[in-house]
């Protein structure tokens, strides 16, 4: 890993991301034919290759929705796994057009690495979990555990915060990839395994006896996931930050997949705007009249996305908590498309 | 006529013409300037240019940032740290934890290779065998897969704490680690140190007096006596007089984990173990080479001496086997250090992973952290080889070559 951040320094250093900097990602994404997504090594329900080899996951699905918004055609995309320590190096250096990896959205990341996140993709918080042998039934119980980290993540200061405000002991061991920390987990070095909550109950998909580990209920931080984008190219950001809206749009008006085709030729005027049978947003993006029917069509809606990938149609099986829409009592909300 | 050789002129004009151009005169001269203004001008141009990208991307830069609040923790500190240190301490603390592991891998890397060479050269078939066998397995697996392998197996054979093994109720091995107990400074301290330290360098002088009895007039000493008395029976002495130098804080077993005491992290040893063991095979067949290429002749004359085969080695031949040795012992000592930055693969808190790993993905500012810990690495290699020449230098005067 430290030779990528380093041949991407350099890159940095020399001037090869110049280019990419520039106000032309649509551009240069439309010239090379395929968009360039950052994702993780393998995190499964985010984005993680299932057995044929095809990345999968909701991370991945806005990355297939880009492209589906670009090119009428969502595997026109090539997937970068990225660690959580190169990711933004990653980004800044233009080896990516976007990163789309359970990415925290904090102020210090939003401000000090040259890159803007577009959206919540996916309201998480970070959890523990621990073996049920051991009997504990609250992160509050902790004290002087071993816990195993993932390096280079927010959750690393959360966990110090955490152990501090609760006057505990504990000692920190950080891998430098999700599979290390984890089976460190799994043999022993630590008692608890700590992640956001999403990434725990995905990672216990992959320990051998699942039911012998059992996730805590404490929440100690707000993790919400979202893409990100470089500075300096507004366009590219309005473009990523609406294909979310976009899907969360699609959910809201009851558009998906199998109706998205008779929906288009609704006479509803909220419909036609949205569908671009009226208006030209999708024009105004750079895209094409009919960008949100792509999207649909192709990927879903954010429901149909949530509910593949992670919900109840997954094996993570995860409740939409706060991910629901904001008037069934969650937390997504998109801005009117009109 | 005088015979002596002409003094060449003093100029500085006409030294500096010889030093830059050579043969090639002023011409020469005028090159060299030219070409280090083009290295001059490329590294401007880098460093103007990365200003220009990371100020237009409105990326952080400068090296202020090793003054905010890191907020992580490291578990293992040799230095006093929490999360509410540093950046700059964080650097500090890394740098430390990779320095140790050099240090402790080298010194069993050296040890373990020299053992293994003398196996190799061993007349006994199964020694030979095996220091053969040891060589040719080590040195063709990667390391990578090597440190897992200890890593893995040394986590596995390790009970938790809670059935830890324990060493007469005062040390506990575990999955946490070694913990042992860890000495406490009671007032006696200041005089047991400053005791023992006078004893240790009188023993050095004893040394070198016997030795210089030794070989100017082939008297033989026997300084051990005298040694176990300075170093030890002085020290102990002092206590009686001042009281006790330091206590021991013992380990327990509080909740999930050891409280008290000192800890050594399986991480470390793993580390350790896959380092020495690795670099060993290297420095095994650096020492076989260069034995043999002391003639065998020294190896009988010092049997004809009556001299037995160990000390005929450790007398006779290996001081002149030295010569060959050291410089690529050097570059293996290097190549111990700049692997140790594996340390990332299996949680070991070294600088690569704290400073270059965490430090860098929680502050973005890889040019300036990348560029810190590659000063870092060629400092300390620079140092260990100019240690090493050093000691190449005293070899080679002292063998009068």
């Amino acid at each position: 890993m430290k030779r990528v951040s380093l041949v991407l320094t350099l890159a940095l250093a020399t001037g090869f991301a110049t280019q990419a900097a520039q106000a032309q990602t649509l551009k240069t994404i439309k010239d090379r034919g395929s968009l360039s997504c950052g994702v993780s090594q393998g995190l499964p329900g985010f984005s993680a290759p299932d057995d044929k080899g095809n990345w999968t996951g909701l991370d991945v699905d806005i990355c297939r929705a880009l492209a589906a918004a670009i090119f009428n055609d969502p595997s026109k995309v090539k997937y970068v796994p990225t660690s959580a320590k190169d990711r933004f190096t990653a980004l800044q250096s233009g080896e990516i057009d976007v990163l789309s990896r359970n990415t925290t959205w904090t102020i210090s990341r939003d401000t000090s690495l040259g890159a803007n996140f577009t959206g919540v993709t996916y309201y998480d918080g970070q959890g523990f979990m621990v073996k049920k042998s051991l009997k504990v039934n609250s992160a509050l119980e902790l004290n002087s555990a071993s816990v195993c980290v993932q390096t280079g993540t927010t959750t690393e200061q959360n966990l110090a915060d955490y152990f501090k405000a609760n006057n505990m002991k504990y000692e920190v061991i950080a891998f430098g990839t999700n599979d290390e920390t984890v089976k460190a987990y799994e043999s022993g070095r630590c008692d608890v395994f700590t992640t956001d909550q999403s990434g725990l109950y995905a990672n216990r998909l992959k320990l051998a006896n699942p039911a012998d580990h059992l996730v805590l209920p404490e929440i100690i931080s707000k993790e919400p996931l979202g893409p990100m984008v470089r500075h300096g190219d507004d366009q590219w950001f309005d473009i990523v930050k609406w294909t979310l809206y976009a899907m969360v749009t699609a959910e809201e008006l009851g558009i998906n997949q199998k109706n998205v085709d008779e929906m288009a030729k609704s006479e509803k005027p909220e419909f036609k705007r949205v569908l671009g049978t009226d208006g030209n947003f999708g024009e105004q993006l750079g895209l094409t009249k009919d960008w949100v029917v792509r999207i649909v069509k192709q990927v879903g809606n954010y429901s149909e996305v949530f509910e593949r990938n992670v919900g109840a149609g997954s094996p993570l099986g995860i409740a939409r908590g706060l991910n629901n829409l904001w008037n069934k009592g969650g937390l997504q909300y998109a801005p009117p498309i009109r | 006529m005088s015979n002596e050789a002409r003094k060449p002129p003093a100029q500085i004009a006409l030294k500096l013409r010889r030093i830059l151009g050579g043969k090639a005169g002023w011409n020469g001269v005028a090159v060299q300037l030219a070409f280090a203004a083009v290295l001059g001008w490329i590294a401007f141009e880098i460093v103007s240019n990365a200003r220009a990208n990371l100020a237009n991307q409105h990326i952080a830069a400068g090296f202020g940032f090793l003054r905010n609040n890191a907020g992580f923790d490291v578990n293992q500190t040799l230095i006093s740290y929490t999360g509410s240190d540093t950046f700059g301490r964080v650097f500090v603390v890394g740098l430390l934890n990779t320095l140790v592991v050099s240090i402790v891998g080298i010194f069993f890397a050296t040890v373990i290779g020299f053992i293994i060479a003398l196996c190799r050269l061993s007349p006994n078939w199964l020694l030979s065998r095996v220091g053969e066998i040891y060589v040719e397995l080590i040195r063709n697996l990667p390391l990578l897969f090597q440190l897992l392998f200890w890593y893995l197996a040394v986590l596995a054979a390790l009970p938790n704490p809670r059935q830890s093994i324990s060493f007469f109720g005062i040390s506990f091995l575990s999955n946490r680690g070694l913990v042992v107990p860890s000495p406490i400074g009671e007032p006696g301290m200041t005089a047991f140190l400053v005791v023992l330290g006078l004893g240790i360098v009188a023993s050095f002088a004893l040394r070198s007096y016997s030795r210089r009895a030794l070989f100017q007039r082939g008297q033989v000493i026997r300084i051990w006596p005298f040694v176990l008395g300075l170093v030890i029976g002085l020290p102990l002495l002092t206590t009686l007089v001042f009281g006790l130098p330091f206590t021991f804080e013992f380990p327990q077993l509080k909740g999930f984990n050891f409280a008290g005491g000192s800890r050594i992290i399986p991480e470390f040893v793993a580390l350790t173990v896959a380092l020495s063991t690795y670099t060993a095979a290297f420095i095994a067949e650096i020492v076989r080479a260069g034995i043999l290429s002391v003639h065998k002749g020294q190896m009988e004359a010092g049997a004809s001496l009556g001299l037995s085969r160990g000390t005929t080695l450790r007398l006779v031949v290996i001081p002149q086997a030295m010569r060959v040795i050291v410089p690529p012992l050097t570059n293996q000592y290097l190549n111990l250090t700049k692997n140790s930055s594996l340390a990332v693969a299996i949680g070991y808190p070294d600088l690569v992973s704290v400073f270059a790993g965490t430090s860098l993905s929680q502050t973005g500012q890889a040019i300036e952290i990348i560029a810190m810990t590659m000063g870092v690495y060629l400092l300390i290699s620079l140092v260990t080889s100019a240690i090493m020449n050093v000691y190449g230098w005293r070899i080679n005067r002292s063998l009068g070559a």
